[in-house]
């Protein structure tokens, strides 16, 4: 828990109560959302209360890397969401620790990134929030980087961190093409954007762990129920509140009031953990000479080339496309030329819907699927789509492709775990000399 | 029973403590961006970010005076709001939006990196700072008092003085720029620029004064919060605060000097009161833990503002002491 | 260089004395005075007039290829009421626009007594003393009409952040721009309004307010974009009386408008523009005799004056109709839209 008023005094202990075994938290996912939305509603139901029985909590985890074998000796500390220490131990020499825990509730492990040896790094931040239920042993990973990938001179890390970059950055334009045509099609800055991914990325994890579909089916029917989604966000909110005539800058503090209610609606249901898709199969790197790529990467940066290609190809060629475009343009124009401008709009929902489970499942493929993956994508679909300029769909790909190639290669020469406020610099940066964007228009901006 | 009143006791003693004026400050400062000249900044909390650690970091690493950090803290979060404004207060109010939620995330994303921890303590952040300040209070800081049935230690019982106190004078100061000539053009500009253009008026300049006026204020709520926790951790500082200081603002009415205050009040009321009734009926079994537990309670608050946030602009963007003539967010 | 007699940033209300010597003996009807002083000018695109207050050169204004303003040469006469008209998208909002630094030209510079605006951003126009009103009327909804009407007021010192906190320092100015406010408001029948909302007022009172709230600046050059437009009949005339008192006080009053009854009634000079272009120039009687207006603009539909959304589509088409023309096509404006006077 890292919530201000949340930490005041408590994790207390929670013994009443055992959730069963791992993967039920997927079973219990509907009763739970259920119960959730009761509660946030305020109507408390009686429900029989479970058995009681007391189980020890514990954390554990291994660190190793391929090269560098099982690593020994680092300190890992565990503390609770209020910041008390509950326990320092070292690894093992098979790079293992387990840690128990005073009881169920969220902690956050951090390891020692100093005393790592030499050529090891870790990727993404050096501590990780874990949500440790009632008797269970929850696992956490640490991602480690023993410099296998772009190993050698400087100018092949480059090469290594540009491929990583394109496809970092072909994901987001996956994200942010919908973002940037929502935008264009209604004038929406639609902050709840990334809550479509990470909706995408659980939805198709569930299919996959839940009810063993393989991956590439279970992405493809996360797309539809994005689509799916996204059509509900257009219906069921979006239109009613046009119809009402909600303003511009009302209808975007919606947009994040429905981006905070998703997210942490998710996180209840979903919980703070991490998990990967299950049957991916090996995920070590292949040599292409220059660079190294996992099959996944490979996969996600053509799955990202052949949909952005036909995303291209619906705009420049077919009618619907093409009305999107015409709708993005001016939309009084469009509407009085014939077109159906509602028809259109619900039509981008579903494909921005649909691209961003997509985005999300490609994302979860090599991040983990995570409950906040999406909003910490969405502020780099900002940055793309503003480089790109606001409202214009070539703008998004091109835009986001170079944010994520920025992103990437800017851990040269910045460390990893603050990568992302590169890009962030990047967005205020464009703002200051290009505010209209690459492809942007200097009208638009007014 | 017992929890019931428990809850309320608990509810009551955040609507009134620290957690109250550090989101009352918060929504004051929203309120002149967003109230009264129409600046989206949804970044509030990395005011109140830079404010906090300008204390700790002055005081713990570089051993300065205690209110030398409070300056600090200040100065900093003008930096801010300069370098936030300066290229986005000329576009579309879309683009303050988007740079400050970046900023706030980039900056606590910065705070707790590794490279950064030798100065802000990384994600265990920072602590004991604020001796100066509670030996101040002129009572002892060390014996707990009770206060309508709640219990509260000398030093939150100061703190929360000291906080109020501020809030008080940062509406006096809301309350002066808003009748003056000042507070008209601001005024003015959230309902038409261009109009207040052709009238002579430095708009650019304008807007910038008020988003270093929010900012600062902004800023306020961070120390104050710092220094009633004791500690500084970039994770306390999550953007969702911010929606939570936005909630408080409509709710109470934007655009009124007293609107943030009442609001951020009732606002944290209600969510302690929700939290603290949700994890007794937890620990009661009569929620079992299987569907809800208590971890997840503290996820409901966000939940509940959000959702609160919809429901209030979509039916009652006035705030629920509004006047519905005056409708705040007119159609634009 | 009538601006090397001028000090800088002198306050306009000087410089009209300093330079309207020439033409304005003391205690002339200002009215006639422009008239007569226009009436041995030749009509002609460009010509140049006795004591111009506005001089545009070579100004171009494109919006993506297509050409929404290109003036190489226009004189606007002091102390006249100049009417600009054209059909829907002629450019001369965005004409507006541009001299009001609300828009940034692609080349071409304007003066206004011989001191350059070109580089000015929309304040610092204003602060010369050339003041605009919009076709949309911007009134400040949740202001109250007398808020509204103090906002006008320059050199503020209340206006500014430190003061503002000491009421002692402005309390007195505002009191004389409140009373300076209610002279107007009576004049402009808005006195039993003061304390509304300007929000709840119907259009035609809104143009009223606007207009007085430029007034309070006491402008030397004011810019009125349709002032007609969306403003019922009843409320035409006094607006219209209002315009020609705009005269009387000596100011130099430019205005869009669509209809040329309007025109033709209280305008010393008429300038045409056509698809982004100057196509004719003289006195209102002239107009209606010169066959390249009658083309262009009496054969197009111009009793429908159009928002800015609606003109600012019609700009893309006129744009392409202007490369029709040049490649000897047909129709002008072939879509113009059919909607009457819409208020908005």
């Amino acid at each position: 828990m890292r919530h201000p008023s949340a930490t005041a005094g408590r994790p207390e202990p929670l013994r009443s109560a055992i959730r069963p075994g791992p993967g039920t938290v997927v079973r219990g996912v509907l009763l739970r959302l259920v119960l959730v939305l009761v509660a946030a509603t305020g109507l408390a139901v009686l429900v029989p209360g479970a058995t009681a029985n007391a189980v020890g909590e514990t954390i554990v985890g291994t660190l190793q890397t391929g090269r560098s074998g099982p690593i020994e000796g680092i300190e890992v500390t565990v503390t609770t969401a209020a910041g008390d220490e509950v326990d320092t131990v070292e690894t093992d020499e098979d790079g293992k620790f387990a840690i128990e825990v005073p009881g169920a509730g969220q902690y956050t492990v951090t390891i020692d990134a100093d005393s790592l040896p030499e050529g090891v790094v870790i990727t993404g931040e050096d501590s990780r929030t874990v949500t440790v239920d009632p008797g269970r042993r929850q696992p956490v990973q640490f991602g480690l980087n023993d410099g296998t990938q772009g190993a050698g001179s400087g100018n092949v890390e480059a090469i290594q961190l540009f491929v990583d970059g394109l496809r970092f950055g072909l994901l987001i334009a996956i994200c942010a093409v919908g973002l940037s045509l929502i935008f264009g099609t209604t004038g929406l800055t639609n902050f709840a954007h990334g809550e479509l991914v990470t909706i995408g990325a659980l939805f198709a994890w569930w299919v996959n762990t839940g009810l063993g579909v393989p991956i590439i089916p279970a992405g493809i029917i996360a797309m539809i129920g994005g689509a799916a989604f996204g059509a509900l966000n257009e219906l069921g909110l979006w239109r009613p509140l046009r119809r009402r005539g909600t303003g511009l800058v009302a209808a975007l503090v919606v947009s994040i009031g429905l981006s905070l209610l998703l997210r942490y609606l998710i996180q209840i249901v979903y919980g703070g953990f991490s998990n990967p898709y299950s049957g991916l199969g090996t995920s070590r790197a292949v040599d292409y000479g220059l660079f190294r790529l996992t099959n996944q990467s490979l996969v996600s940066i053509v799955i990202s080339v052949v949909v952005l290609v036909l995303v291209a190809l619906m705009l420049q060629r077919t009618k619907i496309g093409k009305a999107m475009r015409a709708v993005s343009d001016n939309r009084d124009l469009a509407a009085s030329s014939g077109i159906n401008v509602n028809r259109v709009i619900l039509v981008v929902w579903m494909m921005g819907g649909g691209l961003a489970a997509l985005g999300g499942v490609l994302l979860g493929l090599s991040d983990q699927v995570r409950w906040d993956m999406g909003f910490q994508l969405l502020l780099l679909m900002f940055a793309g789509v503003t480089l790109g300029g606001l409202g214009t769909a070539y703008g998004a790909l091109v835009g986001s492709i170079i944010v994520g190639v920025f992103v990437q290669m800017s851990t040269l020469v910045i460390p990893n775990d603050i990568k992302y406020v590169g890009g962030l610099l990047l967005l205020i940066v464009i703002l200051v000399i290009r505010p209209q964007g690459i492809l942007g228009s200097r009208a638009r901006i007014g | 029973m017992g929890d019931l009143l428990n809850a309320f006791a608990v509810a009551g003693k955040s609507a009134l403590g620290f957690q109250a004026v550090f989101f009352a400050l918060l929504a004051i400062g929203l309120n002149v961006h967003f109230g009264y000249t129409g600046l989206l900044n949804f970044g509030q909390i990395a005011f109140a970010m830079l404010g906090g650690f300008g204390i700790a970091i002055s005081v713990t690493q570089w051993g300065w005076n205690f209110w030398v950090g409070v300056l600090v803290g200040l100065a900093a979060s003008v930096v801010l709001a300069l370098l936030l404004g300066l290229p986005t207060l000329r576009l579309r109010a879309d683009y303050l939006a988007i740079a400050t939620i970046a900023a706030a995330e980039g900056l606590r994303l910065l705070f707790r990196s590794v490279s950064a921890s030798p100065v802000t303590g990384g994600t265990r952040g920072l602590a004991a700072f604020n001796g100066d300040f509670i030996a101040l209070a002129p009572w002892d800081t060390s014996r707990r008092y009770s206060v309508l049935g709640t219990r509260w230690s000398g030093g939150e019982l100061w703190v929360a003085l000291v906080g109020w106190v501020l809030v008080a004078l940062m509406c006096l100061l809301v309350w002066l720029l808003m009748r003056s000539p000042w507070g008209r053009v601001l005024k003015a500009i959230r309902e038409d620029e261009d109009a207040v253009r052709a009238l002579g008026k430095n708009v650019y300049l304008y807007k910038m004064q008020s988003l270093v006026l929010g900012g600062m204020i902004g800023a306020l709520g961070g120390m104050v919060y710092v220094v009633a926790t004791g500690a500084a951790n970039p994770d306390q500082f999550q953007n969702a605060n911010t929606f939570l200081a936005y909630t408080a603002l409509i709710l109470g009415g934007a655009a009124r000097v007293l609107g943030p205050v009442v609001g951020a009040i009732i606002l944290l009321f209600v969510v302690q009161f929700a939290d603290t009734a949700l994890r007794a009926l937890i620990e009661n079994g009569i929620i079992p833990g299987e569907l809800l537990s208590s971890t997840d309670v503290a996820q409901i608050r966000f939940v509940l503002v959000g959702l609160g946030l919809m429901l209030l602009l979509v039916f009652r963007p006035q705030g629920i002491f509004g006047d519905r003539r005056e409708v705040m967010l007119d159609a634009r | 260089m009538p601006a090397d007699n001028l000090p800088p940033g002198a306050h306009a209300a000087s410089l009209d004395k300093n330079t309207g010597t020439g033409t304005r003996p003391g205690g002339g009807v200002p009215q006639r005075l422009a008239q007569a002083a226009l009436r041995d000018v030749p009509w002609e695109i460009g010509v140049a007039k006795p004591d111009p207050a506005i001089v545009v050169e070579n100004v171009t204004r494109t919006f993506g290829g297509l050409t929404a303003v290109s003036v190489d040469h226009l004189e606007v006469q002091r102390g006249g009421i100049t009417g600009l008209i054209g059909p829907n998208g002629a450019g001369k909002t965005t004409l507006f626009n541009l001299l009001t630094g609300f828009d940034q030209p692609n080349t071409g510079t304007w003066s206004y007594n011989g001191k350059p605006l070109g580089k000015l951003a929309p304040h610092q126009v204003a602060r010369l003393g050339v003041v605009r009103t919009f076709q949309l009327t911007k009134a400040l909804s949740r202001l109250t009409v007398l808020q509204n009407m103090l906002l006008g007021a320059q050199g503020q010192r209340g206006e500014s952040f430190l003061r503002a906190l000491v009421p002692g320092t402005w309390r007195a100015q505002e009191k004389a721009n409140t009373e300076k406010a209610m002279d107007l408001l009576r004049r402009f029948k808005l006195d039993a309004k003061k304390d509304e909302f300007a929000g709840t007022l119907s259009g035609g009172q809104r143009k009223l307010l606007e207009m007085a709230r430029a007034l309070m600046s006491d402008p030397q050059v004011v810019m009125l974009d349709e002032p007609m437009a969306g403003v019922n009949p009843a409320l035409t005339q006094s607006l219209l009386g209002h315009v020609k008192d705009l005269r009387e006080e000596g100011m130099t009053v430019i205005f869009v408008e669509h209809d040329m009854d309007v025109v033709r009634d209280i305008s010393d000079w008429v300038v045409v523009m056509a698809a982004g272009r100057v196509i004719a120039e003289g006195p209102p009687e002239s107009i209606s005799q010169n066959q390249a207006v009658v083309d262009a603009y009496l054969g197009a539909h111009h009793d429908a004056p159009l928002t800015v959304e609606e003109e600012d589509q019609v700009l893309a088409q006129a744009g392409a109709a202007i490369a029709q023309e040049e490649h000897g096509g047909g129709e002008v404006l072939g879509t113009d839209s059919t909607t009457g006077r819409t208020e908005r």
